[in-house]
């Protein structure tokens, strides 16, 4: 009955704290609700009209919402990165940053499952997936894997950070047996989320630019290089806008972790350019469609050398220490691989699976403007949900939110 | 998939897939679409044709909490009924009865682990449903694949000119959507000399035909033996049939077009919007996993016409083949031309090396 009556009193006082704020506060919350209304009403348009509202066709027929979340998974994912020193080896340094990475996780998850049922043509008949009313594919689908594995990871990463911030919020230690066991958990359930997403896509022997057993691991590096590069960036924010402590050691143990990612996934970039480009099969389409194009049709080329200029450019930044321990070029530095990353795991890779088609067919895709305005509205969703959550989270460890037993 | 598809094809017609009769595939009992289903029925589904059913095997458990969901539904529905039967003031009965059939409708189950009691419950549904909307009876069927029938394709290279008959014919017979032009059969010019260069085919071509220097080869969907789409599908949507037919549930899928991405023959249509047929050119004779009606945001593609096939007819695009270089066939019956054209033409199928065994070949004279 006492627990009860605390998660009441939390309710009601993040409930305060998320409605209460500085002038900057407003104005950014009110942003994210406007652009989400415009999203909804991009989505209703959708809905009545059907996904014809979209560029995609039955020739290219995923495009922007799951190349989205498609990168999303990979910033789910990333949590794993800071989680696993702090629970684990005790690495204080971490601590207050795993917060606000889980925070992150939570909302690229919600933000995730949001794309998959704006993707979906019926989604008035989700029910039919879910296990035990409707019927699950279940162990061959990598699609169901997929929710399972999401849905666990939620789930994992709600749950740890409330236990502790609940704890905190009496004003007690949490006790590191009950989360620890969790976040070992999480650690490898990071890996999985991942994997199985790339799985989705390499396990279709109809689509030879996917079916390549280097897209789970290299799924993995550019995760862990734009995950935490994108915690930096919140974290820089968080530490001018709050109260919030947050140790220029800190920052510089994730940069370690971006830049290693970075330089990973950049070996691999090259291992995958050599295998198309120095022996080039009828398989190899794809990739030169993507990066050169196919028979004048260009679309893709701007952006995949956007962002592999990027991507260069902020591994070899992040490489000189000098470089990296100035925390301008640093935030810099993780916000160009961060837009790298999107558009490469984005437009240059699930769209040009599908192009040239099964039979050589090129037909190109560009998003339409109700699509750019439902995942600009789901994008809005994930930072209003993190918002919320970074806000409760930071004014409980800061002390500031504390349960008084005689006021409820 | 818990039956008899094997990972690697091989072509032993003599003795494959015999099966008892009148089973839809899976022959699950409690597939539950809220109603039509008793007792009785359910234990000799049991008794018979348990062993078949992979699903059930492996989630035991989850079909009785399907069941358990189905009365839920089944009271609601009461609960609906009772409503709408109290407000009967306002509301004619035709309204009354169209709501009624709608609620059930979205609450029913997966077609293929329905019971033949309850696939007929649900096509006599749709036809009502239909007559209610539009005041025209159609013929819907629920016919089960037969005993002893295996279904091949054969196309000969040499006879095709490129008159696309059989996609003008394959549009009309399958109520394809007229607005998007969707197409299930397409009809690749090629040039002489050049192979099967798919590449620099034309699929899409508008010149009089045959043109000079070229040939055609047609490609739609293949009835893989072992399917990519139907493992990939997250519900069950679609599925191989005993007479190897791979089928949708239109009513089931839930349109993540994760299937499309599997197939390697481009033989998968979405309807991106709400399919438009004029209703007098709407073929009325139909079959529930072939050419009814459907909606927007769900998968369809070719069923080798189910609705003909199955009552002994070829399919449509055979029939209009004016050059007929097309043949259609049970790959079980040795006195088939199907059988005849297997064994003394040299034939090939198309990306054979991903092992989905592709029911449909290709020959030359
Ligand atoms: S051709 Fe494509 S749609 Fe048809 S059965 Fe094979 S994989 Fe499925
Ligand atoms: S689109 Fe429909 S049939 Fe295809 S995989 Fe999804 S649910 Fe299954």
């Amino acid at each position: 009955m006492r627990r009860l009556k605390v998660f009441g009193s939390l309710v009601k006082d993040s409930l305060d704290v998320i409605t209460h704020g500085s002038k900057k506060y407003h104005i950014w919350m009110a942003f994210l609700t406007f652009v989400m209304l415009v999203g909804m009403y991009c989505y209703s348009v959708q809905l009545e009209h059907g996904l014809s509202v979209t560029g995609m066709t039955d020739r290219v027929s995923w495009g922007l919402y799951i190349s989205n979340f498609t990168f999303l998974v990979g910033v789910a994912a990333a949590a794993v990165m800071l989680v696993m020193p702090t629970y684990v080896l005790k690495d204080i340094d971490f601590k207050q940053a795993v917060l606000i990475g889980e925070g992150i996780a939570v909302a690229a998850l919600i933000m995730c499952l949001a794309f998959v049922i704006a993707d979906m043509g019926g989604p008035s008949v989700l029910w039919h997936m879910i296990p035990g009313i409707g019927v699950f594919n279940f162990p061959n689908s990598m699609l169901t894997w997929d929710v399972l594995v999401l849905n666990g990871y939620l789930f994992l990463n709600i749950s740890i950070p409330f236990y502790i911030l609940f704890r905190h919020y009496q004003g007690k230690e949490s006790n590191s047996k009950v989360y620890i066991p969790g976040a070992l958990l999480s650690v490898f359930w990071a890996v999985g989320i991942h994997l199985v997403t790339a799985f989705l896509y390499q396990g279709l022997q109809a689509r030879p630019f996917w079916n390549n057993a280097l897209l789970g691991p290299r799924f993995l590096a550019s995760a862990f290089a734009a995950g935490p590069a994108l915690i930096i960036l919140v974290l820089a924010i968080i530490r001018t806008f709050t109260a919030f402590k947050i140790r220029n050691e800190t920052l510089k143990k994730i940069a370690m972790v971006v830049t290693v990612a970075a330089q990973i996934n950049l070996i691999m970039l090259i291992s995958e350019l050599f295998k198309e480009f120095y022996a080039p099969t009828h398989h190899s389409e794809s990739a030169y469609y993507l990066f050169f194009g196919l028979d004048g049709k260009t679309a893709l080329l701007p952006w995949i050398w956007t962002s592999i200029s990027l991507n260069v450019l902020a591994t070899v930044t992040l490489t000189f220490h000098k470089l990296r321990n100035n925390s301008k070029v640093l935030y810099f530095a993780c916000f160009i691989l961060f837009v790298a990353i999107w558009i490469e795991k984005g437009f240059g890779l699930i769209v040009p699976g599908f192009i040239p088609g099964p039979y050589g067919k090129i037909v190109e895709y560009t998003p339409t403007g109700i699509e750019i305005g439902v995942t600009l509205g789901i994008w809005a969703l994930g930072a209003f949900v993190f918002t919320m959550l970074a806000k409760t989270a930071i004014k409980i460890e800061t002390g500031a939110l504390r349960y008084h037993k005689n006021e409820s | 998939m818990g039956d008899s598809i094997k990972k690697w094809f091989s072509l032993n017609l003599g003795n494959s897939n015999t099966k008892p009769s009148g089973s839809c595939g899976c022959g699950n009992p409690s597939g539950g679409c809220g109603s039509h289903n008793s007792e009785n029925t359910d234990e000799n589904a049991i008794g018979e044709e348990r062993h078949k059913d992979g699903f059930e095997q492996v989630f035991d458990v989850k079909m009785d909490r399907r069941s358990a969901f189905k009365k839920l539904t089944a009271s609601l529905m009461v609960g609906a009924g009772a409503i709408t039967t109290s407000c009967s003031v306002i509301v004619g009965d035709e309204t009354k009865e169209k709501a009624q059939i709608d609620w059930e409708e979205q609450f029913k189950g997966n077609y293929k682990l329905m019971s033949d009691e309850e696939k007929k419950g649900t096509v006599d549904r749709l036809v009502r449903s239909y007559q209610l909307r539009t005041g025209k009876t159609i013929s819907m069927s629920s016919k089960n694949a037969e005993e002893d029938v295996l279904f091949g394709y054969a196309f000969n290279i040499s006879k095709c000119q490129g008159y696309m008959d059989c996609v003008t014919a394959c549009v009309e017979e399958n109520n394809q959507d007229r607005s998007s032009q969707m197409e299930y059969i397409r009809i690749h010019e090629m040039e002489d000399g050049k192979g099967f260069n798919f590449n620099e085919a034309d699929d899409n071509y508008y010149h009089e035909v045959p043109a000079e220097g070229h040939f055609y080869m047609g490609t739609q969907c293949f009835h893989c033996d072992n399917p990519p789409c139907v493992e990939v599908c997250p519900v069950q949507a679609t599925w191989r049939e005993d007479d190897g037919l791979v089928v949708v549930d239109y009513d089931w899928c839930v349109g993540c077009r994760y299937c499309m991405a599997a197939c390697p023959y481009d033989g998968r249509r979405f309807n991106w919007s709400t399919p438009e047929v004029p209703e007098e050119e709407v073929n009325k004779n139909q079959h529930y996993l072939g050419n009814r009606m459907r909606k927007k945001g769900v998968v369809e593609k070719c069923t080798f016409c189910v609705q003909r096939s199955r009552a002994g007819k070829n399919p449509a695009c055979v029939e209009a083949c004016p050059t007929g270089a097309r043949i259609f066939g049970n790959l079980l019956d040795p006195d088939s031309t199907i059988r005849w054209v297997l064994e003394n033409k040299k034939v090939f199928r198309l990306k054979e090396d991903l092992g989905t065994e592709p029911k449909f070949w290709y020959f030359m004279d």
